[in-house]
């Protein structure tokens, strides 16, 4: 399958996925409104990550799907992904600016050069608000910590491709502590990661995968990332077989955020993190692909994991 | 690809700066790139690594043959080191050289260089 293909398939699924109502267009690729039926699928969804990883002992922590601004530009997001980031702006002008604005936007004129950058960043990723809330409260316990979060996230990547949002929901498990604690944790999941969904009954593959980074140092990155198997990813096919969509993802960060957040270990020693996500939407895309639109059709194997 | 399920994040510690530019004229200015024989280039390398590599030891101290990861270069690190040499030795390195293998070593480095130094000459 070309890339005219994939887009071509893309552009279908998404069509489909309109027609029936399971997604409701807003006029912006990546921006939809999703039906009470598709709204189920992830709620089912969420209680079965529940399900598997809801005994571990997390903290559970929910924020809005923005960020103190502070916390990103500490976060080096920019480093790396500056063509992904949203950053929230607001008008920050006077009455005069407020007329020249209202006639700009009267005759269709740019209208947004009196807007400042607010103290409020869109969420690149649920786990970006619990590492320098973790740092604040000083060294870890023996056990290190395990969070529990969910929020939807903002990526500016607009694609027709249903299963590439620009605002999205992600649940997310974060374990931080020693390396052996972190690494333990990675692994659990990638085994839990392929138990669980394919207990859902979907064609699935777990891969070594990179970040999007950006530009020549990203390259640098992203082979980096992959020598090192620090990420993986577990993939469906949705809109084409021979380029699955990534789901799930385990991810080791080393020492990453524990340098950049100061979190330390009780032993004193710099922190190392992992996550695994749950793509929610995609989750939800792959299984209305697999089992159809209609969620009371699907096998009854497959009903019983999400609804019981 | 790794958008909804893969928090985006950068990997490793973040302790080489992106930005090399004054590392890269202190090198020169140290007889790296100006001098082209082996013991400039290494000398200029050095200089680079100590600036831009975030190593957790003296540059100076390393053989040419020591593995620099072990010596704490990290993913961003070796951004920041790729950058600097791209400096100063003017040249770019190539898509096929951005790994961990090109960057592993004092020794790798300089033939890396070498090699895109000569080609960029021949």
């Amino acid at each position: 399958m070309n890339m005219v293909d994939i887009t071509a398939a893309q552009a279908a699924y998404r069509d489909e996925l309109v027609e029936s109502g399971l997604l409701i267009p807003t006029g912006v690729d990546g921006l939809y409104g999703r039906s009470g039926v598709f709204e189920d699928v992830v709620e089912r969804f969420d209680a079965l990550v529940t399900r598997w990883g809801g005994q571990d002992g997390a903290e559970v922590m929910r924020f809005p799907p923005a960020l103190n601004r502070r916390y990103f530009e500490e976060s080096e997001y920019l480093k790396s992904f500056p063509h992904l980031a949203g950053t929230i702006h607001s008008f920050g002008g006077d009455e005069k600016a407020h007329r020249t604005l209202l006639r700009r936007l009267e005759e269709g004129q740019d209208w947004t050069e009196d807007q400042v950058a607010t103290d409020v960043v869109m969420t690149p990723a649920a786990c970006y608000p619990v590492y320098p809330t973790i740092a604040r409260r000083g060294l870890l316990p023996g056990e290190g910590k395990l969070i529990d979060v969910f929020s939807y996230c903002f990526r500016h990547e607009p694609s027709i491709d249903p299963a590439r949002m620009q605002l999205f929901r992600m649940r997310e498990y974060i374990r931080i502590g020693t390396p052996d604690q972190v690494v333990e944790f990675r692994e659990l999941w990638l085994e839990r990661g392929r138990e669980m969904m394919g207990a859902l009954d979907v064609p699935l593959d777990v891969d070594v995968a990179n970040d999007p980074f950006f530009g020549r140092a990203g390259t640098m990155l992203s082979n980096s990332q992959r020598e090192q198997k620090l990420k993986f990813e577990l993939l469906i096919p949705i809109t084409s077989t021979e380029k699955p969509t990534a789901c799930l993802s385990f991810n080791y960060h080393q020492d990453h955020f524990g340098h950049l957040w100061d979190i330390h270990t009780a032993d004193g020693g710099v922190a190392h993190t992992a996550c695994v996500g749950f793509g929610m939407e995609r989750v939800a895309l792959a299984l209305f692909r697999h089992h159809g639109f209609d969620t009371a059709q699907w096998p009854g194997a497959v009903r019983k994991v999400l609804w019981g | 690809m790794p958008q909804d399920a893969s928090p985006p994040y950068a990997n490793q510690s973040f302790q080489g700066s992106l930005s090399a530019g004054a590392a890269g004229l202190q090198a020169s200015a140290a007889g790296g790139a100006a001098g082209g024989t082996d013991d400039g280039m290494v000398a200029g390398i050095r200089s680079v690594l100590a600036e831009c590599g975030g190593l957790a030891v003296d540059a100076g101290t390393l053989a040419i043959d020591d593995d620099l990861y072990s010596a704490g270069l990290t993913s961003h690190g070796c951004v920041g080191l790729m950058l600097g040499l791209e400096e100063e030795f003017d040249v770019e390195f190539p898509e096929k050289l951005l790994n961990r293998r090109t960057f592993e070593s004092i020794a790798a480095i300089r033939d890396a260089v070498r090699g895109l130094v000569d080609g960029g000459a021949a």
